[in-house]
This record gives C-alpha cells, structure tokens and sequence, in this order.
C-alpha cells in the first residue's frame, strides 16, 4: 500500500485549447481564454465574460464520434481523455485492470435545463433524449463507453472539488491493488444553470477575474475536461516512455464553516494542504509552485491566501491561479490544474497569474504575474476547494 | 482486519426509523411510488436548520443523526455518501424559477443546496467535523462506490470509525420525467403483490440509510461487511453467475455457506428473468428473500438491503418476512442486486 502511484498521461480542453499544445502555448504568450459568452442561450449574454471552449457541440461530435445532441459534458470529457490515454501509450492496455473515475458537478445539465423549459408548460412534453443523462454518473459511463472501460467506472461529485477527489480516489485505487490504470478527472460544460446560480450569489466579475488581487471582484465561469492517466508502478516500469512525474501526497477535509462560504482563517483549505504535505513527507518548504485554487472572489482568495500565509510563512513557494486563463471550471477545475501541475513538474514552467496589479493588504505574498521556463521544480501542489466546504489538495512530485 | 457496522439509521417506506420492534409489519402502499415514512425533524435537527433544508437534506441528516447515535460516535473519521440524482427538489426550485422569471430576480437558496455533496457537506456543517468529506453520484453504484471508499481508508488505517450512507428522493418531477421513460408499473398497483404481477415496470422508491464502519471491536457492532464487488454490464447471465462465483471464491466460501441471498428483484418482468435464472441455478439450494417490495427501486436501495442484511443478523431473524423459515443460525447474509441491468453488486456479510 506504499508504492507509488505514477502520472504517465495527461489531456485537456479549455478556453484556451482544444488540447495540451495548444492550451501550453496560450500560457506561454498569456492568451486568455475569457470572452463574451457566445453558445449558452441566456439574458446574461452580454453581461458576464466566460471561459467559453471555442468549438461548438457538432464540432466536437464530429472529434469524438458523439452524437451531436449528446450532453456538451460528455464531449468535452471525452475529448480530454482521449488525448489522456493516447499520450500514456499504454500497449498492452486491454488487458490490464482500467478504471475511468471521472468527475462534474451538473451532470448533464446543459440538456436538462432545455428539456425543463418545455416540460414546465406540460408534462408530457420535453424530447426524453435531453433529460435521459441528467444524472452525474451518465456522463461518465456514456465515455466510458465510448473508451471501452468497463472494469471499474466511478463518478465524484463535491462540487468545485470534485475532479481533485477523483484522482485522490483513482491513486488509492491503485495504492489498494484494486486498479492498474486509472483515468481520472472532470468535466463539466456551461450551463444557464450554473450561470444563473453564481449570479444569485453575486461572485460573478463583470470584467475578466483578477485572482489574488486586492481589487478582484469575482470569478469568471469556464468549461472543459482535464484529465490524467495513473499507473501502478510495476506498469510504469513496463512502459517505453518515462512517467512525467509521481502523485506523492493527497488529502481531503472539510471547512465545515458554510454551505457556499470558506471561514476566515481557511480551516479546510489550511487542513488539505498540511495533510497532503503529511502525507508526502514533504515540508512547506519543499514545495516549488503552488497552482491556487484562485477563484478571484473577496472570500476564496482571502480564505486560501490565509491558510497558505499560516502554513508556508514567512518563505513562499511561487503560486498562480490558471482560473485567470480559463476561468472557474468547477467540477473539471480539478482535473485541468491536476494537468497543469504536472506539466509544470514535468517541463520546469510556471503559469503567470493574469490580471495582477495590487497586492491583497492582508497577504505578505504575490502571485507570479510571468510564464517561468527552464526551472528545475520538484513538487507542485495544487488546491481545489468547493461548496460544502469541500477542500482537496494534491502534490505531484518529480521522482 | 475486520470492519464492523455499528450502528444504522433509516428513513425508508418502512416504519424503520428508531425501531427496534423485531416483527415488522410491511406498510402496504397502492399505486406506482413508495415514498418515506418521516420523523419528526424537529427532535433530531435544530429548527433553524430544518427550515432551509429540503427533504433529502432532513432525511439524509436525520438518519445520519440517529446511525451516529446508536453507534455513540460523535466525530467520525470520514464521512461519505452516495446519491445518484443528488438533491432534485432543489434543482427543479432553482430550474422553474429560472425559466418562469426569465433569469431575473432569483434567490440563491435552492441553488447551494442544489449540489450533490450537500448532504454530506450538511452532515459535516452539523458535526462541526474538519475530517474527510466525499460524494460519490455513480448511478446504481453511488452506494457502492462510497462503501468501497470506506473500506480502502479503513485499511490503508486513515480512519477508524466511518459514517457512510445512501440517498435518493423522489419529487413530482422526476417521478412524472422516470414514467415516461415507463420504468414504473401502470394503473392499480400494491406493493405487497409486487412480484406477481408478470408486468413490466417496477414501484418508485426513495430513502436515506447511513451506517457507522469501524475497524474496532465493539460490544455494540451489529454484523460484519465481508467483501464487496460491483460489475458494470456483463454480456450475458452466465457472466453475473460466473462473478458471483468467483467472489465467493475469493472470500473462501461455498455458495452453501450462505445462509440467506437477499436479492434486488423489482417486479420488472424482464429484469427478473435475471432473477429467475440465478435462483433456479448458482441460488437453487439458498434461502432468498426481496426486498424492493419494501422499499421500492431507487439507484441507492441496496443501502436498504444492507440494513435488513446487518439486522436480520443481528436478531438471528428474517425481518419483514417472518414466514420465512431459516433451518439454522444466520451467520452469513448475501446480497445480489442489480439496477437496470447495467450495475450489479454483490454485498457479503457475517454476524460478529
């Protein structure tokens, strides 16, 4: 149960790209991913900038063989695990122990939010088809499916944490002798749905987000698919391709403060990150870049800042928070930081933070506002927090 | 290692919560949808929470309440649920509102509690407890998933005592939404004559079960959780007969060791031939008992067969089917359920 868990594949899609080339190149020259909301049919289409993925539901059919009125989730999920799975060249795939732990937070919303508007005016109407995945774990077996896992499929669901969860989850897995691969992340598209609950809690910027500055006003939605591909060690050790890196430490707690809000000091957020630091036998010090949770709203930025000032004072490691490229991506954030961070880990590059102009009065750190390149890193933490007080940290160390 | 359940709590169609009475009558219900029989919230959860919370919410905190009680825990070292539809009354507030007020003016209530974790974020929040906080939403293994999750952080020694559940509700929404699809039973329909109607279709269900899982001994554990395994799909009967096999064949045991199969029949003509075969089969020489007439289908009821498996251990008796004669002592209780043909679950339990 000590071995390690390796990291031999990673996949993604996001405002910024529809895969890892693209979305490293986006960071490299700081090309955000935020814009006017362009798909989503709704009346706050010229109010709150997103993280749109550029390419429409046919198009991405088209990519994935799906069919085009399938749930916008599915198709970005498969999307990213595919590019997840190609990248690890695992040859003798098929017959070793697979699992696809995926994660979202609305499930098949996208659809379902269409199918209610008409089955309000009568409940014998709505097409059956749009409402058929509304479940979290559809989404998740409808790519299963198409990437034919049947050995274990499972599906988390803590809101904003909850692709953090899924690969904590894939590696115990693993750690158990119950898997050998194990693709795991989030997805999760835009919805009205989503759209619309953010704004009632009026954590919506109306400006592309400012994460960790002392004038931020907000977060900016995104969708996309991140996804990563553990493997025990023995089939790291079969593989032709080294592993980019290793999931050497993980813990998840809980703020137990507020349904929506964090507390103050950032109890949750201070007890995932000392836990996961435990857990790989690492100390604040050692740790080299930490990707943030970084939503760009007064409480998360405060909350996380203070948790991470009582852990990491007074030297700090350089942070960012990827949520100023691709906005908040919430039950796929986990999954595309988780593949940030280990490329990060992997390549020696560090993400600029967008949008930094003032430092927070109450934190005695910056983020890093420049694409760092050529660096020798050797562990990476990376932070989701979610509703619930759900609070995931995970750090990937290079050997 | 050994885990041990030690205490349950239940809201089902059952008079089951808080009661110890051993010969439990079954309510009869008529019609296509079981729906809870509920506490008074008001003894168990704070008032000025039970005001916001919606009924997944006071069912699920309320049975987690009453598990944590009898086990006489107070701060477990995980708490972890599984839901497949998550919490639909407020999902469907927040949707009609949306599109009634054209997304104006709406209040964020139904929204944040609308997210699947917010029973066990909830549960937490009450408890006031920092520790390790998951929610899995796996359609018919959402139970299954949060059990096996429960089992790893016992052995991997990350917890000591878990306080693990399943919740699903059913709403005027998604009960009209899931008889479209036609997966319920049409017209005069009883519970109590579920199985013989040889009609397609089955009766709607909904419940929130939570037990503790210890790794310690304790005077007052109930029954042992053995093993557990899920398979997703299998190609044809014979492969759900094979993996029946072979997980026996894992724990060491003979198909004649158990001493009850509790099976996840629900009246669905089609699916039962499932049912049929097994019992004529791999079953032939068991005592089999059903469950689904008691508690009705839902993507989590197996958490409901995982009660009346650790209590009819406990009492050495068959409860709701006092009929049922058992020529010896229970010591080990099988449970074989699947949901839809797609997700199938082999649960194994012993008496302490």
């Amino acid at each position: 149960m000590n071995s390690s868990v390796w990291i031999s594949g990673v996949g993604m899609i996001s405002a910024i790209g529809n895969n890892i080339a693209e979305c490293l190149q986006a960071l490299e020259t700081g090309r955000s991913g935020i814009g006017p909301i362009t798909k989503i049919d709704t009346v706050h289409r010229s109010e709150f900038p997103v993280g749109e993925v550029k390419q429409g539901n046919r198009e991405l059919a088209d990519l994935t063989n799906l069919s085009p009125y399938i749930s916008r989730t599915a198709l970005l999920s498969l999307m990213a695990a595919k590019e997840a799975i190609n990248d690890a060249a695992i040859e003798n795939f098929s017959s070793l122990r697979t699992g696809f732990i995926s994660a979202n937070s609305v499930g098949g919303m996208d659809k379902s939010e269409n199918f209610f508007s008409e089955f309000l005016t009568d409940q014998q109407k709505g097409l059956l088809r749009n409402v058929v995945n509304h479940e979290c774990g559809k989404i998740t077996e409808i790519v299963a499916d198409q990437l034919g896992i049947t050995h274990y499929i499972c599906t988390i669901s803590t809101a904003c944490s909850s692709s953090a969860n899924s690969i904590f989850f894939a590696a115990r897995m693993i750690k158990n002798n119950l898997l050998d691969v194990a693709i795991a992340g989030g997805a999760d598209a835009l919805t009205k749905f989503t759209l619309n609950g953010f704004n009632t809690l009026m954590i919506l910027d109306n400006e592309p987000c400012r994460p960790f500055d002392e004038n931020r006003k907000g977060l900016n939605l995104g969708e996309g698919a991140g996804y990563i591909v553990l493997v025990s060690e023995r089939v790291a050790k079969s593989l032709k391709k080294n592993p980019y890196c290793r999931l050497s430490g993980y813990c998840n707690a809980n703020d137990a403060y507020h349904q929506t809000a964090s507390s103050p000091e950032g109890t949750g957020s201070f007890l995932a990150m000392q836990g996961a630091l435990k857990k790989s036998g690492l100390l604040p010090s050692e740790i080299d870049y930490i990707n943030l949770h970084g939503t760009g709203t007064q409480n998360n930025d405060i909350s996380e800042g203070t948790a991470i000032q009582r852990l990491f004072s007074p030297s700090f490691p350089k942070m960012s928070s990827t949520k100023s490229f691709t906005g908040h991506t919430l039950g796929a954030s986990g999954g595309i930081e988780a593949v940030l961070s280990v490329l990060s880990v992997k390549l020696g590059i560090i993400y600029p933070n967008l949008r930094f102009n003032t430092s927070m009065k109450e934190l005695a750190f910056v983020p890093e506002t420049k694409f760092l390149k050529n660096l020798s890193l050797k562990h990476v933490l990376s932070n989701s927090f979610g509703f619930g007080g759900n609070c995931t940290s995970l750090i990937f160390s290079k050997s | 290692m050994h885990i041990y359940i030690r205490g349950t709590g239940i809201i089902s169609a059952q008079r089951t919560f808080r009661s110890s009475a051993l010969s439990m009558e079954a309510v009869e219900y008529s019609g296509n949808r079981l729906g809870c029989i509920e506490p008074d919230y008001k003894e168990i959860i704070d008032v000025k929470f039970i005001r916001r919370m919606s009924r997944i919410i006071k069912m699920g905190v309320a049975s987690a309440m009453e598990c944590l009680k009898v086990a006489g825990l107070n701060q477990p070292d995980a708490i972890i649920t599984g839901t497949a539809y998550g919490c639909l009354e407020d999902t469907v507030v927040f949707l009609k509102k949306m599109v009634e007020n054209k997304e104006e003016m709406l209040s964020p209530a139904a929204f944040i509690q609308s997210t699947h974790n917010t029973v066990a974020a909830q549960i937490s929040l009450m408890l006031k407890c920092n520790n390790y906080n998951n929610t899995f939403t796996n359609c018919g293994f959402s139970f299954e998933s949060a059990l096996l999750d429960s089992m790893m952080l016992l052995k991997e020694k990350e917890a000591n005592d878990i306080l693990v559940g399943g919740v699903d509700e059913i709403t005027d929404t998604s009960h009209a939404v899931l008889n479209r699809f036609g997966l319920y039973k049409k017209g005069d329909v009883s519970n109590q004559q579920l199985f013989n109607y040889n009609t397609k279709g089955t009766i709607a269900g909904e419940g929130a079960a939570y037990f503790v899982l210890s790794n310690r001994e304790a005077e007052n554990n109930i029954a042992r959780l053995d093993a557990l395994i899920t398979f997703y799909k299998p190609k044809d009967t014979s492969t759900i007969e094979q993996n029946i096999l072979t997980f026996l064949d894992e724990q060491e045991i003979k198909i004649d060791d158990i001493d009850l199969v509790i099976t996840g029949r629900n009246g669905d003509m089609k699916g039962d031939a499932i049912y049929d075969w097994l019992n004529t089969n791999i079953f032939k020489k068991n005592t089999i008992i059903n469950y689904k007439h008691l508690s009705g289908e839902y993507p989590t009821s197996i958490a409901f067969a995982m009660w009346l498996a650790v209590h009819s251990l406990k009492h050495g008796k068959i409860l709701f089917h006092e009929k049922v004669n058992i020529a010896k002592k229970l010591k080990k209780v099988l449970i074989y359920n699947n949901f839809m043909n797609i997700h199938h679950s082999l649960l194994l339990f012993s008496a302490c």
